[in-house]
């Protein structure tokens, strides 16, 4: 353990590249609320950044245990950013169980910043250390830094002047570790000031106690003179732009809504609360004067059955969940299909099956959306890389809904779900029109045939109110144009190929995949889908600067394929398959291309580390 | 002079499609549907702004036979279709048909929760308590014992109260009639039709393949006279073959009495008010079935609670209107950009 009371009274400010922070505690010490601050400042400051919040499934799960830790990570440099960091260089534990929890993420030569309040024998036996046997004070730490501060006993002194309650004074502890941390990085406290106004703003007692520890913990790394370096994390060199700060729920409400707005529809927004889904629920719910319905149904079904009514009725019907929320709506997907109504289903998976865990991730719900209903029902499948993808990827599940009369999945997971990045904001006028294929007039003679197509093999949609365009339409198979029932059997064949080839037809009008990185021929391509990306990025860069023959191809569109994938796949001589399943897009790839892919799985409800994707790369080079 | 062009007035014909109607020869349900095509004119809808939803079961089959914007969804879960597209446009005149099955077995839920936030929509429960396009199993409402194919030794379930469970829904809307019964049935549906809320009439409707004669003791002319009772709103209830029969409340208990007997009159007997929570429940609590000597307290038919009470799409779109009063039309610049942002040179 360094000696950290070595009296050195010049300061070294020493430059990183990256940096990467884990805030742990009690699920009630706000460590979320601590992370998102300092993301919140660094983005501001130019950072690139990634997070990662990590917490248990139980509200307040038992204090002190190692089941009770909330974790925060979070990825912050001056080059670009993908992840949020395998391991990291600074654990912030408020307590016995947070260091337990996570020492194993911390680097060799990393920095501790211990509570030591939450090492009392209580806090110890609770994080089942044996004997009470204290891991501060037995030399097992040896291969860190390690920096004691009695942050309880020092808030309590910030605040000696306040009439708040010790219980009160306690809570704001998270804000002395904050404002530590933003002097051992240099950060301006500006933003978490304005924060702290706006939300204590009706007691003002609570701004200011806060703002107190905040700036206590500020002046202690400032005055004690018992830390001698600072470090500056320049900022990223990243593209010309207006940023903000995005999380991927957020960007998938944003995303739809916006893409409502751009097709001049109403958005309905039906749902039944589930994890890790429901903030997008949240966040509709917000925006009312945006013509927003959000209906939170009583269970799964009557989610989705009300956004196809919805969309029988000319709205945008959307419905989110998670994996087992995603199973009740099975049969009403089918429905969907058939009727060829516009309808976008965003599953933020987690881990499964069942309930499974219920905060952890997981992309084993693939094979779910390909294929999880009876009868031939195809229904395209597109999936978000990132938080800040998780905007464009909804915004996309919105055009291909609307203007191929089609349910389409859009696949999240809770890792980018609940992670944030910034995100260079778009203006309206960026984002394209989309052209919903409604029709007011009869379409054959003064007949309206409701499954008369397009080119595209597209039906109109004709919503309630219009004159003329009366019809009917129903889970019975349908005649070819008029929709009336048929038990035909060639009628049947011929409905089901042209479901089929209006669903295909869509490969025409979404991009050609390209190679996210390296070259479009090689020796080993890693075929990635889903939050994976960050990952597989970071891993196939540092390759590639190190001479490896490898590139990456990273999937939007999972159903139907870009029309190039198989071309560009067979420029390769392997292809790897990384997921967070037991091999999922890898049995699709070997089945449609005949391709030799090999899966790389973790189902640990854990996001790949980027070095777990580059040992694996590397043994295609041996 | 002013030209004034009407529409011309629709007929039951103009609501009917031409699709060939497939339920049974004899079936129950195509007495309703003759209702329902013979009162849409007399309410002066228009054919585009109605849609019929549907779940699954014969009584499902209904929305190909109007010329309307229609839905035959999935199983149960009619009311909540019918929910998204009333809060999608409230203008529309929506029609739930469902069967005992569809509304109260697989569908129970969803009817319950609709009930509650009451949208304005009308639930036409076709109850014919058997399962018919399933080749006759017994249903929620198939009385204890029944014996089908699925219930050799006869049923061991408790059948619903169809109108009792409406009730603990907080139905503002709760009624009965039957096919055999055209006039009263019109009556109904026109009264439905008129209230603002989810109306709910449940209708005896005959099986005459699985489960003929279920209701013959409602039905038939020797019987129905003592076993079945018309409820008017403000009116006493007499029932009988002579109106010679009564029913009076007794504390809490209903009461069969004769008027000829010279110990009660038409005055002693319990007036029908259908804004009485109270009293319409236990109404709805008169479900015993008929003995053999017909004595029991009749089922009665009728609109047996009405209220009024804010719909659910109604509240919806007063918050969305309040949401624009106060924060103006969105902005999808500002909210893209939110509140947070930080420039990159």
């Amino acid at each position: 353990m360094e000696n950290i009371k070595t009296k050195v009274p010049e300061r070294i400010n020493e430059n990183k590249k990256v940096v990467t922070i884990l805030f742990a505690g009690d699920s009630g010490d706000g460590i979320q609320l601590t992370g998102s601050q300092f993301t919140n400042t660094s983005a501001l400051f130019g950072n690139d950044i990634s997070t990662f919040p990590n917490y248990p499934a139980e509200i307040r799960a038992p204090q002190g245990t190692i089941a009770g830790v909330s974790g925060f990570q979070l990825n912050f440099g001056s080059i670009e950013i993908f992840t949020p960091g395998d391991r990291c260089d600074v654990l912030v534990a408020m307590n016995a169980a947070a260091l337990k929890a996570n020492i194993d993420k911390l680097k060799i030569g990393g920095t501790i910043i211990a509570n030591i309040a939450g090492f009392d024998k209580k806090n110890l036996k609770l994080a089942g250390y044996l004997d009470q046997r204290n891991p501060l004070e037995d030399n097992s730490l040896g291969k860190y830094r390690t920096i004691e501060i009695d942050i309880a006993k020092l808030t309590r002194e910030a605040l000696k002047e306040s009439t708040l309650g010790v219980k009160e004074k306690d809570r704001s502890k998270n804000m002395f570790v904050l404002g530590f941390l933003y002097w051992m990085y240099n950060r301006d406290m500006a933003l978490t000031e304005k924060f702290l106004k706006e939300k204590f703003a009706k007691s003002p007692e609570l701004v200011e106690s806060n703002l107190a520890v905040l700036k206590a913990g500020y002046n202690y790394g400032d005055t004690s003179e018992t830390f001698t370096t600072r470090y500056e994390v320049k900022p990223a060199p990243m593209p010309k732009g207006n940023y903000r700060n995005m999380m991927g729920n957020q960007a998938v409400a944003i995303g739809l809504l916006a893409a409502a707005q751009k097709a001049g529809l109403a958005l309905f927004y039906g749902s039944y609360p589930i994890t890790p889904a429901s903030d997008i629920l949240h966040e509709l719910s917000k925006h009312k004067n945006f013509n927003v319905r959000s209906f939170q149904a009583e269970d799964e079904i009557a989610a989705i059955t009300s956004a196809i009514g919805a969309s029988f009725a000319g709205d945008i019907g959307v419905t989110a969940s998670s994996g087992p929320g995603i199973a009740l709506k099975g049969e009403a997907l089918g429905l969907a299909c058939i009727l060829e109504l516009p309808l976008v289903v965003v599953n933020v998976q987690r881990g499964g099956p069942s309930t499974g865990l219920p905060t952890k991730t997981e992309q084993a719900d693939l094979m779910q959306a390909l294929y999880g209903r009876n009868g031939e029902a195809p229904i395209p499948v597109i999936a978000a890389s990132s938080p800040k993808d998780c905007f464009d990827t909804a915004f996309e599940a919105v055009r291909i809904a609307v203007e191929h009369m089609t349910p389409v999945f859009m696949l999240s997971d809770g890792y980018i779900g609940n992670g944030a990045e910034p995100w260079r904001y778009k203006t309206a006028d960026e984002l394209p029109e989309i052209k919903p294929p409604l029709i007011r007039e009869p379409n054959q003679g003064d007949a309206f045939m409701p499954y008369l197509r397009d080119e595209k093999g597209v039906r109109p949609w004709a919503i309630p109110g219009i004159a003329g365009l009366e019809h009917r339409i129903g889970g019975l198979e349908k005649e070819d144009v008029t929709g009336n029932i048929s038990y035909d059997p060639d009628n049947h064949e011929k409905m089901v190929k042209l479901r089929a080839e209006k669903i295909d037809k869509i490969a025409l009008s979404i991009p050609l995949q390209e190679t996210d990185n390296g070259y479009d021929t090689g020796r080993l391509c890693i075929l990635s889908w889903g939050s994976t990306y960050g990952a597989v990025k970071t891993a196939v860069k540092e390759m590639i600067d190190e001479g490896y023959s490898v590139s990456h191809i990273h999937l939007r569109y999972i159903f139907p394929f870009p029309r190039n994938l198989e071309k560009l796949l067979r420029g390769f001589d392997h292809v790897m398959v990384p997921e967070l399943n037991n091999g999922q897009l890898v049995k699709i790839v070997r089945s449609e291309f005949l391709i030799d892919a090999k899966p790389l799985n973790k189902i640990m409800g854990l996001p790949f580390s980027s070095s777990e994707i580059r040992d694996e790369a590397e043994k295609f080079f041996v | 002079m002013t030209a004034i062009t009407e529409k011309p007035q629709l007929t039951p014909k103009d609501f009917a499609s031409e699709q060939e109607v497939r339920w049974c020869p004899g079936c129950g349900d195509y007495s309703i549907l003759k209702q329902v095509q013979t009162i849409l004119p007399e309410i002066g809808v228009e054919r585009e702004n109605v849609v019929f939803i549907s779940g699954i079961g014969c009584s499902s089959r209904f929305p190909y036979y109007m010329n309307t914007y229609g839905m035959h969804s999935i199983h149960g879960r009619a009311p909540a279709f019918a929910s998204g597209l009333k809060i999608a446009n409230p203008d529309l005149s929506v029609w739930v048909i469902t069967g005992d099955g569809d509304a109260l077995s697989i569908g129970g839920n969803h009817l319950i929760h609709a009930l509650r936030r009451n949208f304005n929509l009308n639930i036409l429960l076709f109850n014919n308590e058997i399962y018919g396009l399933t080749k006759g199993q017994y249903s929620p409402t198939s009385p204890s014992g029944k014996v089908t194919s699925s219930t050799p030794m006869g049923s061991i379930d408790h059948p619903f109260n169809p109108l009792a469970l409406a009730a603990g829904a907080d139905g503002t809307f709760i009624s009965r009639a039957m096919d055999r019964d055209p006039k009263q049935l019109r009556d109904v549906l026109r009264e439905a039709n008129e209230h603002k809320g989810t109306s709910l009439v449940e209708i005896y409707q005959n099986c005459n393949v699985f489960n003929d004669g279920a209701f013959g003791v409602f039905t038939d002319k020797h019987t129905k006279a003592n076993t079945t009772l018309f409820i008017e709103h403000g009116q006493p209830m007499i029932f009988g073959e002579n109106q010679n029969l009564g029913l009076r409340l007794e504390g809490t208990t209903p009461v069969v009495v004769d008027l000829e007997d010279g110990k009660f009159t038409k005055d002693d007997l319990w007036v029908h008010d259908k804004y009485d929570r109270f009293k319409a429940e236990i109404l709805m609590r008169c479900f015993e079935t008929p003995g053999e000597d017909l004595q029991g307290v009749p089922r009665p038919f009728g609109v047996f609670y009405r209220e009024d009470r804010a719909c659910y799409e109604d509240l919806l779109h007063n918050q969305i209107k309040t949401s624009y009063e106060r924060k103006g039309a969105g902005d999808l610049d500002a909210l893209l950009k939110g509140t947070n942002t930080w420039t990159i040179e």
